[in-house]
């Protein structure tokens, strides 16, 4: 009888333990691109968590602690993605999982978040779809319509009649395509010509001269930041477009913050709509600078993926805090609905409590030369968009 | 007729890139029969130092791009006689994985050595900008290829027809076994051909360096275009790959100014119709 008493109450301390210790650890699954030939895209992505988390692990309710367990999704993989999220929920037991840097990824990830019910907080992937595709989805980073429509409207409005588009043909060039010509065309203006290029393109002379033959007022472009950004520009300035007077228009991947130094003068004058630039003087954003640049060096600039990070590290927190660690999926989309953060180095932005997608402001930039450097200077705010895309589409 | 100008002239400048870069490719699979995947990595190391140096050291442009020349050529003798020389008498599977492996190799390095992003290049001032040829305005840079370009063909025609190294290359090139039993030390030959063909490859890697981007995937992203170049000229012939650019320059720029809805497919509809056409390439002996 004693010790079938002491049995029992050792097993209850047991369990009472067990149950307090997991209580008390909130496990986050992160699934990214660590290795391939996008492991920068997804090294920018954890330096966000990496920073957020060293700054904040502190502010937890005490006694909670954050484990996080990280899956490497290789690149756009949708495969891969699927398998280590079923890794994350079955095997590592994840309450939240948060990731990837490519659309087909999440997507992937959706059905998992939705039968396992484990909230999945959207980091990077911009596809205007995703967030339909599971009630468990939260986002915080940006949909593609997001910038290239309200950069279309703004376009028609600022003097831009004629406008010939040249995007790569790829899923998100054909998003932000169709998103520029439908605000741009909407609010008056008109497109001369369209062209979509191929993935691997050497010189782009051809199309910048097939542009110039239209005589736009501007060309509007988006091409994977980089060489191809780069090049596309060479061949802008080669042909002397904008000695013509046009301009170069474009969603803000088209001069990513960490590309931007690289890219030489042919980007000067490029004019992006985005939701961040590393150049802004939003106290915010300063304070962010100074500490990234403190972890990572002087010369590493932030680009959007940081703070989309970063920003969604602060979702999580939140969520975390609100529910002393007792994570709850209901509660926690009940939680992330309508949440806001005011003081985002992007500005304010709040996560719409009908779609569950990011609203925020759009920044309409120009590159220019601060203290010797290129950089994307905001002048213009069109503020807390929505994504257009859900607008145009409601759920029926 | 502007454009159609304009397109000509910005062909023109792009197939003296390709063909500079190829045609030591073409002598090599020629001459040895040796697939060398890996060719476009001695054009991406010669574009690496060529911006590098003008970057971190302020070296001039034409100093950079001989010292390019100078270096990759000596580079690429090393590996011909540690590497390349086991696999002359291996299987062409064998020489591809091996060559594609020098590929894998060479994408880790520079990435680690100078990370992910396309190198900067800031060309000199002279050549940046417009330059009036009397007709019309060209982009100088561009212009300053198609000279150079012409100029360097001119010497290796001279060279290859010209000299005692150039009917020894040929010889070798007609008839390896022959050329061997008249006493011509093939073996050193090649690697002559061999460290000329990668400097040439250097030198076209830094003199194109504004329009093919020096970045890690370099190496893999334009080997399409080098192959095409040698297969569409025939192994082993300088005038083959000369043509086979000048038709994949124009015919590229062209076409994707006039149809850019088949403009990345035309080339490819092209160089298929032409090898079915001619197995052996437009100069290749069958």
């Amino acid at each position: 009888m004693g010790f079938r008493a002491s049995a029992v109450g050792a097993v209850c301390i047991a369990i009472c333990f067990v149950t307090a210790a997991s209580a008390q650890t909130v496990k986050l699954g992160v699934i990214n691109t660590y290795s391939g030939p996008s492991a920068n895209l997804g090294e920018q992505l954890d330096r966000g968590i990496r920073l957020y988390v060293k700054q904040h692990e502190k502010d937890l309710p005490p006694g909670v602690k954050l484990e996080i367990i990280r899956r490497d999704d290789t690149g756009p993989n949708p495969e891969v993605a699927k398998r280590m999220a079923q890794e994350l929920v079955t095997r590592d037991h994840v309450q939240l999982l948060a990731g990837p840097i490519y659309s087909p990824n999440a997507l992937a990830i959706a059905p998992i978040a939705t039968e396992a019910k484990v909230p999945f907080i959207i980091m990077n992937a911009g596809t205007a779809v995703i967030t339909t595709k599971s009630p468990y989805i939260a986002r915080v980073s940006f949909t593609m319509w997001q910038s290239s429509y309200p950069l279309g409207v703004w376009a028609a409005k600022n003097g831009i009649k004629k406008v010939f588009t040249a995007v790569t043909d790829f899923a998100p060039g054909i998003d932000s395509e169709a998103a520029f010509i439908k605000g741009f065309t909407e609010a008056g203006g008109q497109i001369v010509g369209s062209v979509r290029m191929p993935v691997n393109n050497a010189d782009y002379v051809p199309f910048m001269q097939r542009a110039k033959d239209t005589t736009p007022d501007a060309v509007y472009s988006f091409v994977p930041a980089g060489k191809d950004a780069v090049a596309i520009m060479k061949a802008f300035g080669d042909l002397g477009l904008k000695q013509a007077g046009i301009k170069l228009i474009g969603p803000g991947d088209l001069t990513t913050d960490e590309e931007l130094p690289g890219m030489g003068d042919v980007a000067l004058g490029v004019v992006t709509a985005h939701h961040y630039s590393a150049a802004a003087t939003r106290p915010a954003n300063q304070a962010f600078i100074k500490a990234y640049k403190a972890e990572f060096g002087t010369n590493e600039e932030p680009s959007f993926l940081v703070v989309d990070a970063y920003d969604g590290m602060a979702a999580i927190f939140h969520v975390i805090a609100a529910q002393q660690g007792h994570i709850d999926p209901d509660k926690t989309l009940e939680l992330l609905k309508g949440w806001r953060n005011e003081d985002s180095p992007r500005g304010p932005f709040m996560i719409d409590p009908a779609t569950r997608d990011v609203v925020q402001n759009e920044y309409v930039r120009r590159v220019e030369k601060v203290n010797g450097q290129l950089a994307n200077v905001e002048f213009e705010t069109l503020p807390m968009v929505k994504d257009p895309w859900k607008e145009m589409n409601p759920p029926k | 007729m502007e454009a159609l100008i304009s397109i000509l002239f910005h062909g023109l400048a792009y197939a003296m890139i390709l063909y500079i870069v190829s045609v030591g490719l073409s002598v090599t699979m020629g001459l040895m029969g040796f697939v060398n995947l890996a060719h476009g990595v001695f054009a991406m190391a010669g574009g690496y130092v060529t911006v590098r140096l003008m970057n971190a050291y302020a070296v001039p442009f034409g100093l950079a791009l001989l010292v390019a020349f100078v270096a990759v050529a000596l580079l690429s003798v090393v590996l011909e006689r540690t590497l390349y020389a086991r696999l002359y008498g291996a299987g062409e599977l064998e020489q591809v994985l091996f060559t594609i492996g020098l590929i894998f190799m060479s994408v880790a390095i520079v990435r680690y050595l100078w990370g992910p992003s396309p190198q900067p290049v800031h060309l000199p001032a002279v050549l940046s900008g417009q330059i009036d040829l009397g007709i019309r305005s060209f982009p100088t840079y561009r212009t300053f290829l198609i000279v150079v370009g012409l100029l360097l063909i001119a010497l290796l025609w001279l060279g290859v027809e010209r000299t005692n190294f150039g009917a020894q290359l040929r010889a070798a090139v007609d008839n390896r076994r022959m050329a061997e039993s008249i006493g011509i030390d093939t073996r050193r030959l090649f690697s002559l051909a061999f460290a000329l063909g990668s400097g040439l490859a250097a030198l076209g890697g830094g003199l194109g360096a504004d329009i093919l981007a020096i970045y890690p995937g370099y190496a893999t992203e334009y080997l399409v275009y080098f192959l095409m170049v040698v297969a569409i000229g025939g192994l082993g012939s300088l005038r083959g790959p000369f043509v086979a650019a000048l038709l994949l320059g124009f015919g590229d720029t062209a076409c994707k100014y006039l149809v850019p809805e088949l403009g990345a497919f035309f080339v490819f509809a092209a160089m298929i119709g032409l090898l079915l056409w001619r197995p052996a390439g437009l100069f290749g002996r069958a």
